[in-house]
């Protein structure tokens, strides 16, 4: 499969219909959502912030933010995905529709922390002539770091294509004031593996990211099947399972009984 | 759009940041809502410093409120919950939900719709 970013510029890839599958697809919510805690603990944030959440596309990482108690303000480049984030409802704080390539429009010292889930990869992209990336990536860490306060952190889960993408979006970030380096989570697994770019606008905090990383879990794959098989008959599944067809328009879904998820006495 | 997050926008123009026409944006034809959130004190407390007071006054004025005191009250640890409740109200519940904000030293105009605002520029102004 390839790569969203060479197939189109952000903005058109997100159309209604890949916007709605943020919606429907429980996958890739369940993946969004863990990236984003991940995200909130490695800000590690003092108290109820204003947060920034770049590329905050149908609003999970915002919504999530806000349950902690913070105040997000999200920005996106795609229509679509901006409709499916106000559609659900789920989120309190503002979203803008903006390019984050040509900087992020806040004033100085706004935002306590800036949060950003699956979106500056996108900064790569020559996809316009008047794109330039370096010049992209530039004009954003310079008005990122502005708009931070001192001492504020920024934690962004992005893909890197290659070594050499991560360090030129290191590189610009250092250039541009930042100090900071990258968490990679489950180094051995190729699926699972996630890299988070940790980034601290001035103050006195420390921050040492050859800490923060998490090891990978030998977890053994006859108990992974076991414990899925457990799962799979609890009432609560099967209400959960129910629930997904019915919002995706099945019709005949069973009604919800007494009798649902009741052991069965054994046929044979 | 809540009227907190107006007092930390800016124009999205490079050669407008910075200056003092640039912020904050007018804001014009505006319809608003009131959208109810429940009240984050400690949250109140920890943006109050940063809130620009003049900018704010700029922005009540021009959607017609003239209500908020001319300097920025103090919130102590002790404030009344009324104090806090009207900040609250007129920081974070109250929405522009349609209108348009226009900067003051270049002339581009940003829409407002269904409370987002397109600060997208065109290819000219990059």
């Amino acid at each position: 499969m390839s790569r969203p970013e060479h197939i189109a510029p952000p903005e058109i890839f997100y159309n209604d219909e890949e916007a709605g599958k943020y919606n429907t697809n429980t996958r890739i919510q369940s993946i969004q959502a863990e990236m984003t805690e991940r995200a909130i603990e490695l800000l590690d944030p003092e108290g109820p912030s204003l947060l920034l959440d770049i590329g905050s596309g149908s609003g999970i990482s915002s919504s999530i933010a806000e349950s902690f108690g913070h105040v997000a303000v999200g920005m996106d480049i795609s229509p679509s995905m901006l409709s499916v984030a106000l559609e659900s409802q789920d989120v309190e704080g503002d979203m803008l529709l903006a390019d984050m390539g040509n900087g992020v429009p806040f004033r100085a010292g706004t935002f306590d922390g800036v949060i950003s889930i699956s979106a500056i990869q996108w900064l790569l992209n020559a996809d316009k002539t008047c794109n330039v990336p370096q010049r992209r990536l530039n004009r954003f860490f310079e008005t990122l770091y502005s708009s931070m306060k001192r001492g504020g952190r920024a934690v962004m889960q992005y893909y890197p294509e290659s070594d050499r993408s991560q360090q030129m979006i290191l590189d610009t970030a250092k250039k541009c004031g930042f100090a900071g380096g990258i968490v990679v989570d489950h180094p051995e697994s190729k699926r699972q593996k996630k890299f988070y770019l940790i980034l601290q606008a001035g103050g006195m905090r420390a921050l040492n990211t050859s800490e923060m990383s998490v090891e990978d879990e030998k977890v053994d794959a006859k108990k992974r099947k076991s414990k899925r098989k457990h799962e799979m008959n609890t009432r609560e599944y099967i209400e959960h399972k129910k629930d997904l067809n019915r919002k995706r328009g099945r019709l005949s879904v069973p009604k919800d009984s007494k009798y649902s998820g009741r052991r069965r006495k054994v046929a044979f | 759009m809540k009227l907190l997050t107006v007092n930390f926008l800016t124009c999205s123009n490079k050669r407008c940041s910075g200056t003092s026409e640039a912020f904050p944006l007018k804001i014009e034809d505006a319809k608003l809502a009131i959208q109810e959130i429940e009240l984050k004190p400690e949250f109140l407390r920890n943006i109050l410093p940063r809130v620009d007071w003049n900018a704010l006054l700029i922005s009540t004025r021009q959607l017609g409120n003239h209500s908020l005191p001319e300097e920025k009250p103090e919130l102590t640890e002790e404030s009344d919950e009324v104090l806090l409740k009207s900040l609250h109200n007129v920081l974070l519940e109250t929405e522009i939900t349609e209108g348009k904000m226009t900067c003051g030293s270049c002339g581009h105009v940003y829409p407002i719709y269904e409370g987002i605002p397109n600060m997208l520029l065109s290819e000219t102004e990059i």
